[in-house]
């Protein structure tokens, strides 16, 4: 048994945190394709878009850019707002998890504000991108190590993958859909390498794959991957398991909307061809993922979390 | 004492400091006001009750083994375990949140470093006492809540129990399960000059702190193990367990197997902490207000697997807050609807609601006559002499002599509300005569007193401080006192404010077995 409260606590502790390592590794790729001259000026501009920062102005000035995309409380999905977001969220269950957890999440919530109020943090973004995505790495680990992989676990198993099913298929939707439509042709090499990055899969897709770079493989290896942690298929598997894991926990028995949601998603992507995701619509299909894992979402709130009262008085 | 420890072996002392044995004691001889050693010089003796020295260079026989030991260590051996005392606190998280501070800042209460130690036969005459006055307290609130007895029969003058900003006119007539209003009590005493201990206040709302006594227990078992081989000091570790029972016995009659919660403010209060800790002592789930939900006057909790009934609610939350349909609207804290399922019987709390008239200041005055109306006994544990302004031969009084005596308002706890009168200001003493006038019902008077001084490691020497004690009484199927108590230490040297925010800290109490 778990408080309501604590499960939904758990649940966006995970949830943010993958947002804050998603964020700072695409600040990463995108301070990267600064540096060089590679890539079509798009590229860097559709990352920063996917950050909910439209109006990208020319690269010499893109560093209120990055700083606003790192440390901007008021952006929800700047690094800092969901480390912080993550951190408040387990300070109010410090009971619920294990204390080495809370240690390190209080650590890395201190490291961002410490670079956030040094003097130079607007040349140092990149050594903030790896802090982040390094203590979030080590957090992941403290918690298989540390916590009981019971229900509380399972929540933030949910939160972590729903969130990477989420943003890894819209990512890839601004590069399969929205570079197969723009006026200056067909996107280079090099942006679906950026791509890649941004997802942590260069060096696996080429073990995979070897260096030869297609759209239709690297969308083929983000979507489809049974293996690859990044991957959507893979992030559905973990997202069914926890899922099932929930329903038992509170006694149902496994059916319910929860369920049949995710294992309909899972299934589609279990048997799914790349060919025929992309010959037909992939916009409307990525889209489609985006909006099953919010579905998921509210399904689980409603069975777990914020159900109507009505539904759950005792006879 | 126990001589027999003396000779056997002692892993707190290494061979070369053994040599300074129970015979250096008695040569020792200091000058007259300081009881001696390295670590003593500054020890002066004035007045005050001394809870270590009997006289100058004379321990009391019960603190003969600790003053040998510490005869034994150096100043860098204490501080070195000062140090790993504070580390321990600090990666444990015993901390209590800072108010006002943006970033949440967490302290921790300061510990020092040596036990407070009270003999049995103390210990047995302040169980006595606690155990025949939260009897007497409970029978009161039951009586004013319902006959009022005692008011009709002008013991306690109705008017001061009605015009108590904590009374609750929505308690009349509430049957509360068990008629035990106060189940949960942390009671200040101190001990005067002669070495008697009295009562300075009766704290029935939430009482807090008691965490600390548990914690400070734990870090000294790990930095000075050595003196528990010499002394026999009762255990205080099932603390936990015997708080669920209380609460367990307070749960509404057919729920055989209650649900008990904490309810907390939430993380943001100062106290979070304790209450953390006490649910997973006990563990039973922390819950906050928006946790909690009434239907058809059943209080429940929202989990993941639907709703579950809650029986005993142990509530760290104030009466004010408790729910907002019935007390502040704009409470967040609360649940709303709680009231009226407390008032049908389909919850406990712990403590009741309206206890606050109890520990009242001005009733306070009250609790000897209380304890004689109801039990037709003398109470065992002395009030300090109280002035009560709204009496105009009491004020009178009071107000000649402003700078001898110690003013607090009835309804403050923790320090506030308060003046010293021998360590104010004109000015303040002013601006209390203002506020005495205007409100004399607020407002109470005790002489200054002067509590007992115990030994503290200052990080320099060992030097006396001025000491409260508060034991912590349970009232379940039977009142319990579990063997010990927070004892509350004014660190700043002739401070007398022990309150935490106020510079103080504190001490681990050992009650020593026959």
């Amino acid at each position: 048994m778990l408080l309501s409260r604590v499960a939904d606590a758990l649940y966006w502790i995970a949830r943010y945190l993958e947002r804050a390592e998603h964020s700072a590794r695409l600040i990463e790729v995108g301070l990267d394709l600064g540096l060089g001259r590679a890539g079509t000026r798009g590229t860097a501009d559709r990352l920063y878009a996917s950050l909910g920062m439209s109006d990208a102005p020319e690269p010499a000035d893109r560093g209120p850019l990055v700083a606003a995309a790192l440390f901007d409380l008021a952006n929800r999905s700047s690094v800092a707002a969901c480390v912080t977001a993550a951190r408040e969220n387990g300070r109010q269950v410090r009971e619920e998890i294990s204390s080495d957890m809370f240690e390190q999440l209080n650590a890395l919530f201190l490291a961002v504000r410490q670079i956030h109020s040094t003097a130079d943090r607007e040349a140092r973004p990149a050594s903030l991108c790896r802090t982040v995505i390094s203590g979030i790495h080590l957090f992941q680990g403290i918690t298989d190590a540390t916590l009981g992989h019971a229900e509380g676990w399972q929540y933030l198993q949910a939160g972590r993958f729903i969130e990477r099913a989420g943003v890894t298929a819209a990512l890839l939707d601004r590069f399969v859909s929205e570079g197969a439509t723009q006026a200056d042709g067909r996107l280079e090499s090099v942006d679906w390498v950026a791509l890649l990055q941004s997802c942590s899969a260069l060096e696996a897709y080429c073990r995979y794959y070897t260096a030869d770079v297609r759209p239709e493989r690297v969308t083929e290896f983000l979507l489809l991957s049974a293996d690859f942690p990044r991957s959507v298929r893979f992030a559905a598997a973990r997202i069914e398991s926890a899922l099932q894991a929930l329903a038992h926990a509170s006694g149902r028995d496994g059916a319910g909307r929860p369920e049949r949601l995710i294992g309909r998603l899972h299934a589609s992507l279990d048997y799914g061809q790349v060919d025929e995701i992309l010959s037909d619509d992939p916009h409307v299909y990525l889209a489609g993922i985006s909006r099953q894992c919010a579905l998921i979402h509210a399904a689980v709130y409603q069975s777990y979390i914020a159900y109507p009262i009505e539904s759950a008085i005792p006879a | 004492m126990h001589p027999a420890a003396l000779a056997g072996k002692d892993p707190y002392r290494n061979g070369a400091e053994s040599t300074l044995s129970h015979g250096n004691v008695a040569r020792w001889s200091p000058a007259p006001a300081s009881p001696g050693g390295e670590l003593f010089s500054g020890y002066a003796l004035d007045h005050a009750y001394d809870e270590m020295f009997a006289a100058p260079g004379q321990p009391r026989p019960h603190c003969q083994a600790l003053v040998e030991d510490l005869l034994a260590a150096s100043v860098s051996q204490l501080r070195q375990h000062q140090t790993e005392a504070d580390r321990a606190f600090l990666t444990q998280g015993i901390t209590f949140t800072v108010y006002g501070d943006e970033a949440g800042t967490e302290r921790i209460f300061p510990y020092d470093l040596l036990p407070r130690i009270i003999t049995a036969a103390e210990w047995s005459t302040i169980e006595r006492g606690l155990a025949q006055r939260l009897t007497a307290i409970n029978l009161f609130l039951r009586d004013i809540y319902h006959d009022g007895r005692i008011l009709a029969e002008g013991v306690v003058p109705r008017e001061l129990v009605y015009s108590c900003r904590h009374y609750r006119r929505e308690m009349r007539g509430v049957c509360v399960h068990r008629d035990i209003y106060v189940s949960i009590a942390g009671t200040d005493l101190v001990r005067l000059d002669d070495g008697r201990f009295v009562v300075l206040e009766d704290n029935l709302r939430v009482p807090s702190g008691v965490s600390y006594m548990l914690a400070n227990r734990d870090v000294m078992k790990r930095v000075f193990p050595g003196l528990f081989a010499r002394y026999h000091v009762s255990p205080i570790a099932d603390y936990g367990q015997a708080l669920l029972a209380t609460l367990r016995t307070l749960a509404p009659p057919n729920r055989s197997d209650p649900t008990v919660v904490v309810l907390t403010p939430g993380v943001g209060n100062s106290a979070y902490f304790e209450h953390a800790f006490l649910a997973r002592e006990m563990g039973v789930p922390l819950v906050e207000g928006r946790d909690l939900l009434t239907h058809d006057n059943i209080v429940y909790m929202r989990t993941t697997s639907g709703l579950r009934r809650v029986d005993v609610i142990y509530r760290r939350v104030d009466d004010d807050f408790l729910d907002p349909l019935a007390f502040r609207p704009d409470s967040r804290l609360g649940v709303a609807g709680l009231l009226n399922a407390y008032r049908a019987g389909n919850v406990s709390l712990g403590n009741a609601i309206g206890t606050g008239v109890a520990d009242d200041k001005a009733i306070y005055a009250y609790v000897p006559d209380i304890i004689r109306f109801y039990l037709s006994e003398e109470p065992m544990l002395s009030n300090v002499e109280t002035y009560l302004m709204h009496k105009p031969a009491d004020r009178q009084y009071v107000l000649e002599r402003l700078d001898q005596m110690v003013v607090k308002a009835v309804g403050e706890s923790g320090g506030y509300g308060m003046l010293i009168g021998p360590h104010s200001t004109a000015v303040q003493r002013a601006a209390f005569r203002d506020k005495i006038l205007a409100e004399p019902r607020n407002f109470i008077a005790q002489p200054t007193l002067t509590f007992s001084r115990a030994a503290c490691f200052t990080g320099e020497s060992i030097e006396p401080r001025h000491v409260d004690l508060r034991p912590y009484v349970l009232y379940g199927d039977r009142v319990r006192l579990v063997p010990g108590g927070l004892t509350r230490v004014a660190l700043r040297k002739g401070s007398l404010v022990v309150n935490s925010s106020q510079g103080g800290g504190s001490k681990d109490t050992w009650v020593l077995q026959d």
